[in-house]
């Protein structure tokens, strides 16, 4: 694979230097974040990344929603009292692992590969390059996740009867759920842009989403009580339960309040990496 | 036209750039030289605004970096070869670059062919040999056609045949007017590639002259003299009040006088020449002595009030200059 360009381009090079003189034939027109976010369009499919988290996200969520519905079928039947929609939940939930993934990696890969110097040397404004990424990674993700949110809601509404669903919650269940995603999604984005470390950042995002519930279990004390209320209430398996209506608790976040809750911490981490990326050294 | 004023970059309590003021002028090729660690690729990444300078300013065709719109169209740069996605292929890694800056795609395959490229052009980059990621990193450099360009030790871990290409296309490319940047510490590559030259030593301008000036400031010129009567020429020499060094193999070396002055003297005094000609040291050796003034000058900081608060080798330089006596600038020009 090495070998063919090196003869070639010996030959050729020393004539090749480009026509243009001093005055470049390329016109300038003006770049804007639509350019960035072709650009960056490009960077997110053209790696093997994207295929891969998202394809096992995709294949979690079917076989696990899937899964369930099946194991409740074959066990008793019915839901009885609760909504159908609410099995969608064990899927999605290991699923943000692998949208956190791909939102850490979508800055991550830059910073441990040094594509970052070149990124950013085509595009010096740091506000743009996170605009774009964010644009193009969370509607990627936001599709996905909805799709494949939807598909295995209508499946499992296929396989069992429950308590009838409002129209409402149908839309919380998927593309409420498909925003929620996209959201954490981009918190990890700007997580992996502000400590500029794949696996750091990962373990950092994979610590938000799990480490609440598992403190809340060890908090006995009943001085604790409140704070471990809490943590279970606004914990993101929670917050995720509150969008499909079968929360742990009922005094946390439910019905939009989860999606408006991630919306505002994507973007107060977002601001964050942009305010770090303009001060900071690459 | 590239200008620098005041730049300085401080990292902690260590000065990486102190001060630099120059400029960089279109159609010629401007080397950048300095020791490993002069503060060289600390510089171009100001200039590129990936770094932040603690004071001074970098302006391109008058303009800072972060204003330049398209910057791609303006300025081209190599700084280092693998800063691209190695799971991505070569087009591919190009392409989002020309996207960001509003370039047609046709010129990616353009100037994949110009660096030769075009055979490897869906290949994932992570494959890549050393000369053809520098290749890539050059095309990328191309990409927008610019008119200034800047490379950073383009040279490096390149075969001759590399070599070879990158030197022409540099000298073609400032032909055609444009503004070529490029750092180095290999003073021989500069010799045939620079028509000017910024040398820089631990942060601080040490030279921004033109290449010819640059050689006939640095570099020693000397006679060499190789005679069977070695004894009587050097006596004779002696007499005319030359200061004559004697090499090995019976070689004299005369600092400051001409091969005809030196070839009269000896036939006036009937002496047998097996040799006589006019030396001049290499570049290589100019750019050593001036590199090596640097670092002189800052072991003897301490003695010196003017000077720089003392840098981490000075303590190393005071106990090694102790016992040496005082006669250490004798050594330092041979």
């Amino acid at each position: 694979m090495t070998t063919p360009a090196t003869p070639q381009a010996h030959q050729q090079a020393p004539d090749a230097g480009p026509p243009g003189p001093y005055e470049s034939p390329i016109p300038i027109r003006p770049a804007t974040l639509g350019d960035a976010v072709a650009s960056e369009w490009t960077k997110i499919r053209s790696v093997r990344a994207t295929i891969w988290t998202l394809g096992v996200m995709v294949v979690l969520m079917l076989t696990i929603g899937l899964g369930t519905a099946l194991l409740v079928a074959t066990d008793g039947g019915t839901l009885a009292n609760d909504p159908v929609l609410g099995l969608g939940f064990f899927g999605v939930l290991l699923g943000s692992i692998c949208v956190i993934t791909l939102g850490v990696l979508t800055i991550g890969s830059e910073y441990s590969t040094g594509m970052i110097r070149t990124t950013l040397t085509a595009c010096p404004s740091r506000g743009r390059v996170l605009a774009a990424k964010a644009i193009v990674f969370s509607s990627l993700a936001f599709t996905v996740t909805t799709v494949t949110a939807t598909v295995v809601a209508g499946l499992q509404n296929l396989i069992l009867d429950g308590a009838p669903a409002s129209a409402d919650d149908w839309l919380r269940g998927t593309v409420g759920i498909g925003l929620y995603i996209a959201a954490l999604g981009l918190l990890a984005l700007g997580i992996g842009a502000i400590v500029r470390h794949s696996a750091g950042a990962i373990t950092i995002m994979i610590g938000v989403v799990l480490l609440p519930l598992v403190l809340a279990l060890f908090m006995f004390a009943d001085s604790l009580r409140g704070v471990q209320r809490f943590l279970i209430d606004y914990s993101i398996p929670n917050q995720i339960g509150g969008l499909y209506g079968t929360t742990m608790t009922s005094t946390g976040p439910s019905g939009w309040e989860p999606l408006l809750l991630m919306l505002c911490v994507a973007a107060a981490a977002l601001g964050g990496a942009v305010a770090i990326l303009n001060r900071r050294d690459v | 036209m590239i200008e620098l004023e005041g730049l300085t970059k401080r990292f902690g309590s260590k000065i990486a750039v102190d001060h630099l003021s120059c400029q960089v002028r279109p159609g010629i090729v401007t080397g950048f030289l300095g020791p490993n660690g002069a503060g060289k690729s600390t510089t171009m990444r100001m200039m590129l605004d990936l770094d932040n300078p603690t004071s001074g300013t970098v302006r391109i065709d008058g303009k800072h970096y972060r204003e330049l719109q398209e910057p791609l169209k303006y300025i081209g740069a190599l700084l280092d070869a693998k800063a691209m996605h190695g799971g991505r292929s070569a087009y591919n890694n190009l392409l989002c670059l020309a996207q960001s800056n509003r370039i047609p795609s046709s010129r990616v395959d353009e100037v994949l062919d110009m660096v030769g490229l075009s055979a490897v052009a869906k290949k994932k980059s992570k494959g890549f040999s050393l000369g053809m990621g520098q290749r890539l990193g050059i095309a990328s450099a191309l990409l927008g056609d610019p008119e200034i360009l800047m490379f950073d030790e383009p040279v490096n871990g390149l075969d001759p045949e590399g070599i070879h290409w990158i030197r022409n296309l540099m000298k073609a490319l400032a032909s055609e007017g444009r503004t070529i940047f490029v750092s180095s510490h290999l003073m021989s590559e500069m010799a045939l590639t620079a028509d000017h030259l910024i040398v820089i030593g631990q942060g601080k301008l040490l030279a921004d002259t033109s290449m010819a000036d640059f050689i006939q400031e640095n570099s020693r010129s000397y006679a060499r003299l190789r005679s069977p009567q070695q004894e009587r020429l050097r006596d004779v020499l002696h007499q005319e009040g030359f200061t004559v060094v004697e090499t090995a193999g019976g070689v004299l070396e005369i600092d400051g006088a001409t091969t005809e002055e030196l070839g009269e003297l000896a036939a006036r005094h009937q002496l047998v020449l097996h040799e006589l000609s006019s030396q001049r040291a290499s570049l290589e050796e100019a750019f050593m002595q001036m590199t090596a003034g640097s670092v002189e000058y800052h072991a003897h900081s301490e003695r010196d009030p003017a000077a720089e608060p003392p840098v981490v080798g000075a303590g190393w330089g005071e106990s090694w200059n102790k016992p040496e006596g005082t006669d250490r600038t004798d050594g330092k020009g041979a």
